[in-house]
């Protein structure tokens, strides 16, 4: 581990980020998140997991049927067992995620349902408006890597390809819901350390 | 008239409209939108009621499922 690496470290060690839904997007932005010691992640989600989504989401075959929020609280403690995990199985709403999130200096948006994400996107603008939330929409099929980008507005920043919906033809899949989570990690990091 | 719409600036042709007309100008098709002018959120059953003015920053996001 390099000097730096230990630096940014010691800064991301009492930084909270907030995680909205736990699936493709949330487990795999969490875990690049716990990777490089940000010291406290909320997680929210009222799922459980099915074996369909191992096909792109950060579980294991052994936690089918578990709860996704403590299925992933495991797998971030077994990363790092020092990183504060705080799990809520719930639906999120508009009442509930100004009081879950409120800690947090960077909200990621996880969820799979447009109108969710809209709710989500709504509900922080309104009640929340110091805080930076990170979405992410349009990650469905394979390739185009070029597609994706990100727009800013404000303390709202929106990754993806802004057009692929996701169909029984175009599912979300291991690598492209992995980037799209990838890039919102990363997003997360420019917040909390500054740009390089 | 004049204004920025996701942060370029571009010349409407029509002037006082509202967000929705807008929308329907630019023919935004996406069925969910996040709409904010001059930084603060619209909310859809607002945007018939808020007036677009000359100069004024819009932003129309659109949300796609998946994740």
């Amino acid at each position: 581990m390099t000097t730096n690496d230990q630096h940014i470290r010691n800064k991301l060690k009492d930084r909270v980020v907030g995680i909205a839904g736990c699936g493709g997007l949330g487990s795999n932005c969490a875990v690049a998140i716990a990777r490089v010691g940000v010291g406290r992640l909320i997680i929210a989600d009222y799922d459980k997991l099915d074996a369909t989504n191992l096909n792109r989401q950060y579980f294991f075959a052994d936690q089918v049927g578990k709860s996704k929020v403590i299925a992933l609280k495991e797998n971030i403690n077994r990363i790092d067992s020092c990183i504060e995990v705080e799990t809520h199985e719930i639906r999120l709403n508009e009442e509930n995620i100004p009081e879950i999130f409120k800690d947090c200096d960077v909200i990621v948006e996880a969820f799979d349902l447009a109108e969710m994400k809209q709710m989500i996107v709504e509900t922080v603008l309104e009640k929340m408006p110091d805080h930076y939330l990170i979405c992410g929409s349009g990650l469905a099929g394979w390739g185009e890597n070029d597609t994706i980008g990100m727009s800013v507005s404000g303390k709202l920043y929106i990754i993806g390809d802004g057009s692929n919906e996701i169909s029984d033809e175009y599912p979300p899949l291991a690598p492209r819901v992995g980037i799209v989570a990838n890039m919102q990690a990363n997003q997360v990091l420019e917040i909390l350390l500054g740009k390089m | 008239m004049e204004i920025t719409l996701n942060n370029t600036r571009e010349i409407i042709q029509e002037d006082n409209i509202t967000i929705a007309e807008l929308i329907r100008i630019k023919n935004f098709t996406f069925r969910l939108l996040v709409t904010k002018v001059n930084g603060q959120l619209v909310r859809k059953e607002d945007r018939d009621k808020v007036h677009i003015k000359e100069g004024d920053d819009v932003m129309v996001l659109h949300l796609i499922s998946g994740g």
